[in-house]
């Protein structure tokens, strides 16, 4: 799939000599990535590679210790709108599906007229119309993993980042969320998410950042990433030889 | 034990009579316990949110204080409230010992601190469930703080009924503070305690009935709307 352009960009993403520690181990470590294509970036690593904590350092969820994440040279802070998270697991109002969409966009200050609209082409898109006065929490896992990217979506965001968005699915799930995922960025929101499946990574992604133990080992475009690996760590991964212990 | 079931029946009698001297007294009680828990609640239940989602110093030693002071025994709370309302005491200019404005200010004194406790836990819990969440969806403090209390609102109620459980079981403070005077600020739990001394059990158990019935009402009125906000919402 080639990478369209996405206009006013809030790209590149840069990310310079990022590190996190926590108890005095480094969970990231001396980071340096550039992101200034549009299309699906998945970052890819074992458990513990320090995917998620890049995700929310690039939400402005959490704060590195040395270095720095931009977005066109600005720090991300959580309430920007033209940029939603997706969490693995997510939590929802006690009220229905569209009283969770009205929530957002009432905290961005949107107008009741333009809500409407908003929230209906969310619905839409992501197959949840008809359960749009349903209980949010009562909704089926798929159903509600897709109501979290309803959620996400209903600000018309330029960027989502989506924290193992299929790691609680069933298959069908699976494919659903992809098929989501993928509608979302030919409509011109760059992707960026986290996978520990390399199935996954080979179905959606332009581009791979491949991480381990909180340092970047590879980023690379999809095709040269699964075809020629250009590290030993890389293609250990790809042949299911690397593990998470020492 | 024939004795007993003698009393209750003269009891039940009172009662579906309606005795005039039962319903002042029953009213009363009311009165004083939910005006108390009304000011109770107007103070616990912000103090126990800001307890719960603001840092500030001595904040440890704030819970320290309310959570020991959601078992203070009433008659201490009494005597403390008398001391201060007596006319040698800093507000005794005011008059108000012996009157039932001094029985609402003394169970306000041990309602508040139930309801803060209470409060902070359970904003404390759904805070740590929707914390991270709201924020990632852009939710500033003030809207966070709105929103954790919009969705707790059914614990939240059932924290204030707690706290007119305890004002309208309790009997130390109310009659220290109060003085159980005929017609005045005599309440329910004060006049089982006179009654009872005085041998007349009839009256003593007739409001012994009203006050478990009254709590059994007010305990099922708030299981059966937490039930329904459970279904609907899930």
């Amino acid at each position: 799939m080639p990478s369209p352009v996405i206009p006013a960009s809030p790209l590149p993403l840069k990310i310079q000599h990022l590190s996190v520690s926590r108890r005095g181990k480094p969970l990231l470590d001396d980071v340096n990535a550039t992101i200034s294509s549009a299309g699906i970036t998945i970052i890819l690593g074992p458990n513990g590679a320090g995917k998620s904590l890049l995700l929310h350092i690039a939400h402005g969820l959490e704060v590195p210790d040395r270095g720095s994440l931009t977005w066109n040279q600005d720090i991300p802070k959580p309430q920007e709108p033209w940029r939603a998270f997706v969490f693995q697991k997510p939590v929802f109002l006690q009220r229905s599906v569209q009283a969770n969409l009205e929530y957002v966009l009432s905290l961005h200050k949107i107008a009741k007229a333009r809500q409407d609209l908003l929230i209906e082409q969310a619905l839409q898109h992501t197959g949840l119309i008809q359960l749009s006065k349903q209980s949010a929490r009562t909704l089926s896992g798929g159903e509600q993993q897709r109501l979290n990217v309803a959620r996400a979506w209903v600000l018309e965001p330029k960027v989502m980042l989506l924290d193992e968005p299929t790691a609680e699915l069933d298959p069908s799930g699976v494919a659903t969320m992809e098929m989501l995922i993928r509608k979302i960025a030919q409509l011109n929101t760059k992707i960026i998410m986290t996978t520990h499946s390399l199935d996954q990574a080979r179905r959606l992604a332009n581009d791979i950042v491949f991480l381990h133990r909180g340092r970047l080992i590879e980023h690379t475009p999809a095709k040269v990433y699964f075809a020629q690996p250009k590290t030993r760590l890389a293609a250990d991964f790809l042949a299911g030889k690397l593990l998470d212990t020492d | 034990m024939n004795d007993f079931s003698q009393a209750f029946q003269k009891a039940l009698q009172l009662i579906i009579q309606l005795d005039p001297d039962l319903i002042e007294i029953v009213a009363l009680s009311l009165q004083v316990s939910l005006t108390a828990v009304f000011i109770a609640g107007l103070i616990g239940l912000p103090l126990g949110a800001a307890l719960a989602l603001y840092k500030f110093f001595g904040r440890g030693l704030l819970v320290a204080i309310l959570n020991t002071f959601m078992g203070l025994p009433p008659v201490v709370v009494g005597l403390v409230v008398y001391l201060i309302l007596s006319r040698s005491g800093p507000l005794g200019a005011l008059g108000l010992l012996f009157t039932p404005t001094a029985m609402v200010i003394a169970q306000v004194c041990l309602v508040t601190p139930i309801i803060a406790a209470l409060t902070r836990q359970t904003v404390m819990d759904a805070n740590n469930e929707f914390h991270a969440q709201l924020r990632a969806l852009g939710a500033k403090p003030q809207s966070m703080m709105n929103t954790l209390l919009w969705e707790t609102r059914y614990s939240l109620v059932t924290n204030v009924f707690a706290g007119f459980g305890r004002a309208i079981a309790e009997v130390g403070a109310v009659l220290i503070v109060g003085g159980n005077i005929n017609h005045n600020t005599r309440v329910m739990t004060t006049s089982i305690a006179l009654e009872t001394s005085k041998g007349n059990i009839e009256l003593a158990l007739a409001l012994g009935v009203i006050l478990i019935t009254l709590s059994l009402i007010v305990t099922s009125a708030v299981m059966s709307a937490r039930q329904t906000a459970h279904k609907i919402y899930a």
